[in-house]
């Protein structure tokens, strides 16, 4: 509940140091602002659920480590914004306010403990990125993003409440624990297909806002349109918060085995299709930002892997995967598009080939990239391993073992399009002279870069630490 | 704890290169690399003693930590007979390679030698870990330096050939890693209770699962084994990536990396799925003699010099497997002291490749001839080396495919006859290769071509000495894996 209210205050307060104008002030103030509140987040660890706003928000230790995660995301993320720094033209403080807004979305997102909770906390955080995909003024592309992003948004939205409001109709209220009572004790059995529609409304709803399979359409677009910078936000904290807010829905509302009937077949089509559309459309890709797109698709398909397989409560095996795999996979994620920002800055393009040659040029970029790029892979030595092996785990101890072997099959493939960036970085020379020359990165950014990198390879190394959190 | 600091070593070193510029760093890695042999000989000393007393089989140097604690999964080393002999392979090659590397100039040298260290501790990890996601995780750790070594310092072709070779390792031991997925969960709790199941090597032996299932649980273990060795017909992507790395990644391909496959079938497949070894033992077996046969074949015809040692390493690694799949302790125990031979003779043939390439800059046996006048030395290494792979008596090569063969022999004499063929076959491609090389007429390098320098030879001097080692006291080795190849066997018998 501290992390809310700071995140609030100081993006206010952002918003007023925006009036001097002097941007180099800004990325230190919000570093120490996202420090500050990670702090202040982790001072709520095993405390025990606490509740606010008569019991609309708790906060508790699964709460506690997804907005972690989110936080030290952002944390990570904005040394990559220096480019805007340097820009007098770039409203900086209004961006950075912006993030901090959607930051508080999110958070709302992963401690809800009422419908209304979880529509503010999802409308917070779209708000914020729909004016961000837009922030590239001059951009075609930028704008294009904004509108796509907008439109659908907005429909789905609309989907969204109108199941929340469909389950009230069917239910009589927006409590969690209400709503999953009155769900295994039907007052009145012929309002059933009442509910089971606004569940499955609500859970398009949400699934658009992950991006899965098949609303997944506007993904690759918005991603590329949007600054890169951004994009990485999107794909990391967005995805990370929608799934805790997913986990959440499935575990305290619908764990009924009557609505599981109805539900789980649901996702597991998402699922599947998810991981298809992900794996088979980034393979097919010649932009990198857009193989990174895909890829954010496929990831979603196996997070829905641990979805599916769920069990329990929110303690489990399958939360822990979700914990895990939401970390590591922000992590390369941000390492991913921080690297692709900087040499897209520098090089104008965003293909495979401009990442030729990296590793004579920029050795510690291409050494980065290439950990991330594994991560992502599922490779041992980095988190993303572990990740992908705990949900599996999960899953098959559940049951789902053609689902796993599904996605291992699908991991398989993701390998190709993994490994063609290490590929272009270290066995291919540049082939002209822009892409011949080393990528400019700050100090500040190396470093960024260098503990993202290490981050990946500790989850990969002693996954112990963080295995079991919850 | 010693086979802790033998894990770790290595991979610091790695980190700690990075400290060194150019070529003060290949001085450092061969030493760094030499301290870990010297603690590997002094493991396999005492351990030695402890065999000779008593024939206590099981693993010295243990050390068990919790890893994942939640899973039930351990960080669980420590070595027996058969461990320490791959490790003592493993720890001499290294310095030899990393020595034979001297004389090349790589860009960015220091991260070359610490790609090579950083292997080490991946191989040394996957022939002590007694924990089965450990041993998965150690094979990966092993496959990713390889895959840099051959991707960025090999030849044109690399990137390619390296996917390639990527994918095909990858795809394979993630069957290996579903496998051991499955067993997982058949598995017991956890001593201390904390976790349902335990991935321990002795929980896998005391499985004890129905045959229906071990049918095709064999296929998912032995998929990761059959591409790394690699198995006929797993083997496409082998000549190509051999070839076309560099010289000291071939050799730690050939010399060690294969070794981590037959390793693998000893340890982690016979004794898990007895019953679907049984099953599919005349498959496996078939299929290993074709290899050797068709190894041997193709390597007749080749042109490429480095690309005959791919092919013959192809159709000696067939008569390993073979042996292994007897379940004979003859057969075994061959694969054993041959893992060694082997390993000792495709490094020293690599490097002899290497040094003739790098004098006349090509690898076309077609181009070479008439090179003994100027090179007696090169021509004598060569041929020592050349013996022990056709297993000439009283070489190293001789011991290993003798117990070999009587081993398949054991289990059916016309495999066992066929097999015998590999060693016609190598007389044949090696001889041929070594008249058109080194003797015949005169071609356009022969007069300028120069003998060893110093340096080579403390490369070949080692393994020569080596090659009548093994030749001569085969016993020092056999000892050392004897009580493992038992127990392994009485595994395998227990089903």
């Amino acid at each position: 509940m501290n992390s809310i209210i700071l995140l609030s205050a100081l993006g206010l307060g952002n918003l007023f140091l925006g009036f001097r104008r002097s941007n180099r002030l800004l990325l230190p103030v919000m570093m120490l602002i996202l420090g500050l509140v990670l702090t202040v987040n982790f001072l709520d660890w095993n405390q025990g659920p606490q509740s606010f706003f008569s019991g609309m928000l708790t906060i508790d230790n699964f709460s506690v480590a997804f907005t972690g995660i989110v936080l030290l995301t952002a944390l990570v993320l904005v040394p990559f914004s220096q480019k805007y720094v340097l820009d007098e033209e770039a409203n900086l403080a209004e961006y950075y306010s912006l993030l901090l807004f959607s930051m508080v979305g999110a958070i709302m997102l992963v401690s809800y403990n009422h419908l209304l909770m979880l529509f503010l906390g999802i409308e917070i955080l779209s708000v914020a990125m729909y004016v961000l995909a837009g922030s590239d003024k001059r951009n075609v592309r930028s704008n294009e993003a904004a509108l796509k992003y907008f439109l659908m948004g907005a429909f789905f939205t609309g989907i969204l409440l109108f199941g929340m409001a469909l389950v009230y109709g069917a239910t009589g209220t927006f409590e969690l624990s209400s709503i999953s009572f009155a769900v295994q004790n039907p007052v009145n059995e012929s309002l059933r297909p009442m509910l089971y529609i606004g569940m499955l409304m609500m859970l398009l709803g949400i699934g658009f806002k992950v991006g899965a399979a098949p609303f997944h359409f506007w993904t690759p677009d918005v991603y590329e349109g949007t600054p890169t910078f951004f994009t990485a936000f999107m794909s990391t904290v967005v995805k990370t918060a929608g799934f805790a807010a997913f986990l959440k829905l499935l575990v305290q509302v619908f764990p009924a085995a009557t609505a599981q009937g109805v539900w789980l077949p649901t996702l597991t089509a998402m699922c599947v299709l998810t991981l298809l559309v992900g794996n088979v459309g980034a393979v097919a890709q010649t932009s990198v930002k857009r193989m990174l797109a895909y890829s954010s698709i496929s990831h979603a398909g196996y997070l829905l892997v641990a979805l599916v397989a769920f069990n329990g409560a929110l303690e489990g095996a399958s939360a822990n995967g979700i914990l895990f795999y939401s970390l590591a996979y922000s992590i390369a994620t941000v390492s991913a598009f921080g690297v692709l920002k900087l040499v897209a800055d520098a090089r104008h393009r965003e293909d495979y080939a401009g990442f030729n040659g990296l590793a004579k040029t920029n050795p510690l970029l291409a050494f980065c990239l290439t950990v991330s790029m594994l991560s992502l892979a599922g490779i041992p030595l980095t988190g993303g391993f572990f990740g992908k092996f705990f949900v599996f785990m999960a899953a098959v101890e559940n049951g789902y073992i053609g689902l796993v072997v599904f996605a291992l099959v699908m991991s398989m493939v993701s390998i190709y399009y993994y490994l063609r960036p290490i590929i272009a970085m270290y066995m291919r020379a540049a082939d002209d002279a822009e892409t011949a020359e080393a990528v400019p990165v700050t100090t500040f950014q190396s470093g960024a870069l260098l503990v993202l990198a290490l981050l990946t390879v500790l989850l990969g190394v002693l996954p112990g630490l963080l295995a079991g959190a919850l | 704890m010693l086979t802790v600091l033998l894990l770790l070593w290595p991979v610091t070193a790695a980190l700690l290169l990075h400290f060194f510029k150019g070529k003060s760093a290949r001085v450092a890695a061969l030493g760094a690399a030499l301290l870990e042999f010297a603690l590997a000989l002094y493991a396999a000393g005492f351990s030695g003693a402890k065999l000779a007393l008593g024939g206590d089989i099981s693993p010295k140097f243990e050390a068990n930590y919790s890893w994942i604690p939640t899973a039930g999964i351990s960080f669980h080393v420590g070595m027996d007979g058969l461990s320490l002999l791959l490790v003592l392979l493993t720890t001499l090659l290294v310095p030899i390679i990393l020595l034979s590397a001297f004389r090349r100039n790589f860009e960015n040298e220091s991260v070359f030698y610490a790609l090579v260290l950083f292997m080490q501790t991946g191989l040394i990890g996957v022939f002590t870990a007694q924990d089965a996601f450990l041993f998965y995780f150690m094979w990966e750790v092993a496959l990713i330096p390889i895959y840099f070594l051959a991707g960025v310092w090999g030849g044109l072709e690399r990137a390619r050939i390296t996917f390639k070779f990527f994918l095909y390792t990858i795809i394979g031991s993630l069957f290996m890693l579903a496998g051991f997925v499955y067993l997982y969960f058949q598995t017991g709790p956890t001593v201390d209770g904390l976790s349902a199941h335990n991935a321990s090597l002795s929980a896998f032996y005391n499985l004890n699962l129905p045959a229906e299932t071990q049918l095709w649980v064999f296929w998912l273990i032995f998929a990761a084994f059959a591409v790394k060795m690699p198995i006929f017909p797993f083997h496409t992507w082998q000549p190509d990536t051999y070839t076309d790395a560099p010289a000291p990644a071939s050799m730690l391909l050939a010399g060690i990396m294969l070794k981590m496959g037959i390793y693998g079938c000893m340890r982690w497949l016979l004794p898990v799925v007895p019953l679907g070894v049984d099953y599919w033992q005349n498959l496996v077996l078939i299929l290993a003699v074709i290899g050797i046969i068709y190894g041997g074949i193709i390597a007749i015809r080749q042109p490429d010099f480095k690309r005959l040692i791919a092919y013959s390493s192809l159709s000696h690694v067939g008569l390993m497997i073979a042996g292994v799949f007897s379940l004979t302790q003859l057969g075994m125990q061959g694969a054993s002291i041959q893992m060694l031979a082997h390993g000792i003779n495709v490094v020293g043939l690599f490097f002899i490749a290497d040094a003739i390439e790098r004098r006349t800059g090509t690898r076309n046996i077609a181009d070479l001839g008439g090179l003994t006048r100027q090179a007696p030395v090169l021509t004598v290494c060569f041929l020592v080396l050349l013996l022990g792979t056709v297993a000439l008596p009283l070489t190293n090569g001789f011991v290993g495919e003798f117990l070999l063969l009587a081993g398949v022999y054991q289990y059916n004499a016309w495999l066992g006859a066929v097999a015998g063929i590999t060693i016609i076959l190598s007389s044949v491609y090696l001889l041929r290769m070594f008249q058109r090389v080194m003797l015949g007429p005169d071609s356009t390098h022969s007069a300028t071509f120069t003998d060893l320098t110093g340096a080579e030879l403390a490369v070949l001097v080692p393994l020569i000495l080596l090659v009548f080692l093994l030749g001569l006291f085969p016993n020092m080795f056999l000892h050392l894996s004897e009580g493992s190849v038992l127990g392994i066997l009485g595994e395998v018998a227990k089903r």
